[in-house]
């Protein structure tokens, strides 16, 4: 996909630059938080339908279902239309977003044969699995 | 209460939680937990794991408009969430071993040396640096940025070590409690590495997701992001400092900033009381 911000704004590939980068990194934050957005409003509404006559407590911490913690439990709620797993899938969309940001980083620092950063924006992106894998 | 007032509430508290914290310049988290455990009596380790969710979003929301003022450094921002990271995912299992009540008590202190130091960074700008360390160009830390007439500002950073560790401590504090620190990563950058205040807060604004979505994967694997909380402070929270952007920060509000400051440090006291009182 090309993130083409506007016509006047430099592009990978004219004259890339760290200006370009962060161009083209900024669209992609934008356009992550606003998909989490639409799915979590999705999810949202499903979950306010089917849960209207609960009466919400949090008072104390008692974990969420097992299904709702992982990424796999998740997809196979959302696919059985649960709204509480299409609302987790929002949060997943949400951290990967900084996550790809990352991703991204690492390609442009490539494409600039810039050793120090790639091995930088590598250790970032391990930190950020570790946190994910964790998660599994 | 029902599920929908309940829902409808929390969502317009979120929204004013969201202003609150794009006006004084400290984020949603700051404002959000003290809300959701104050005020809607929620766990606090539940109010952390929604907070970092918003944080996340707010941080990236907020990208476009900062990418388009030019100050941010990418490098800068990378090099230094390689300590925010590791932070974050040690905040994160802190967390888990640290009793509640002493996690509000911290929330609390940290809430108020936040308020201070926002408060403080704003009234007295950092001298310029004159010459950086040997290490700022071999890093490729030095950079420049946009002046009023075009022309680009070339600057430097010093304490490199320094700035990394207080770092570190930035990362910690997100992950343990579920808020964006950037008031700490402004401190870092702008006071100690004397990298221009500028480039500082939009360089921050970047390195808040990426910190928050490192500690925020393992919030959700401990089930410690509940849905039906998630929906409406999310949602709220983002509308809210969206608005406070747009709107807010352009007009003078020197005078809103004064009184939402001294309500920043009245939850901070109270986090502290209440935390206090139920643990002893």
């Amino acid at each position: 996909m090309v993130l083409r911000a506007k016509p006047d704004e430099p592009v990978a590939g004219d004259h890339f630059d760290d200006r370009s980068m962060e161009t083209i990194m900024g669209r992609l934050l934008q356009v992550g938080v606003l998909l989490a957005s639409l799915v979590m409003l999705v999810g949202g509404v499903l979950y306010a339908k089917a849960h209207h006559r609960g009466i919400p407590d949090y008072r104390e911490f008692k974990s969420e279902p097992q299904d709702l913690r992982h990424i796999g439990g998740v997809i196979r709620g959302v696919a059985a239309g649960d709204p509480g797993a299409i609302i987790q899938l929002a949060v997943l969309l949400l951290i990967a977003t900084p996550v790809a940001r990352v991703v991204f980083a690492l390609i442009a620092f490539g494409i600039e044969r810039d050793k120090l950063y790639i091995g930088v924006s590598a250790v970032v992106l391990a930190m950020l699995l570790f946190g994910l894998i964790q998660s599994q | 209460m029902s599920l929908l007032t309940f829902t409808a509430l929390l969502f317009l508290g979120s929204l004013l939680a969201g202003l609150l914290g794009a006006l004084t310049g400290l984020g949603g988290g700051v404002v959000l937990v003290p809300l959701l455990t104050l005020g809607f009596h929620v766990d606090i380790r539940y109010a952390i794991g929604v907070s970092l969710v918003s944080v996340i979003a707010t941080s990236s929301g907020a990208a476009a408009a900062y990418v388009r003022e030019g100050y941010s450094s990418v490098r800068i921002g990378m090099f230094l969430e390689v300590a925010t990271t590791v932070g974050a995912i040690l905040g994160a299992f802190l967390a888990t071993v640290v009793h509640t009540q002493a996690l509000a008590i911290i929330f609390g202190v940290v809430l108020i040396y936040s308020a201070y130091l926002s408060w403080q960074q704003a009234r007295n700008p950092a001298p310029e640096l004159k010459k950086g360390s040997p290490w700022s160009g071999k890093l490729r830390l030095s950079g420049d940025y946009p002046g009023p007439d075009g022309s680009r500002f070339k600057y430097e950073v010093e304490n490199i070590p320094g700035g990394f560790g207080l770092m570190f401590v930035a990362g910690t504090l997100s992950g343990l409690l579920g808020i964006g620190s950037g008031a700490v990563k402004v401190l870092a950058m702008d006071r100690i590495m004397k990298v221009p205040f500028k480039v500082s807060t939009t360089t921050s604004n970047f390195m808040i997701g990426v910190t928050a979505a490192a500690s925020a994967g393992i919030y959700l694997h401990r089930g410690l992001i509940a849905p039906g909380l998630a929906f409406p402070v999310m949602l709220g929270v983002l509308s809210g400092s969206l608005l406070g952007a747009r709107y807010l920060v352009r007009a003078h509000v020197s005078v809103l900033r004064a009184v939402f400051t001294i309500v920043i440090l009245a939850l901070g006291v109270e986090m502290i009381v209440n935390g206090v009182t139920k643990w002893f």
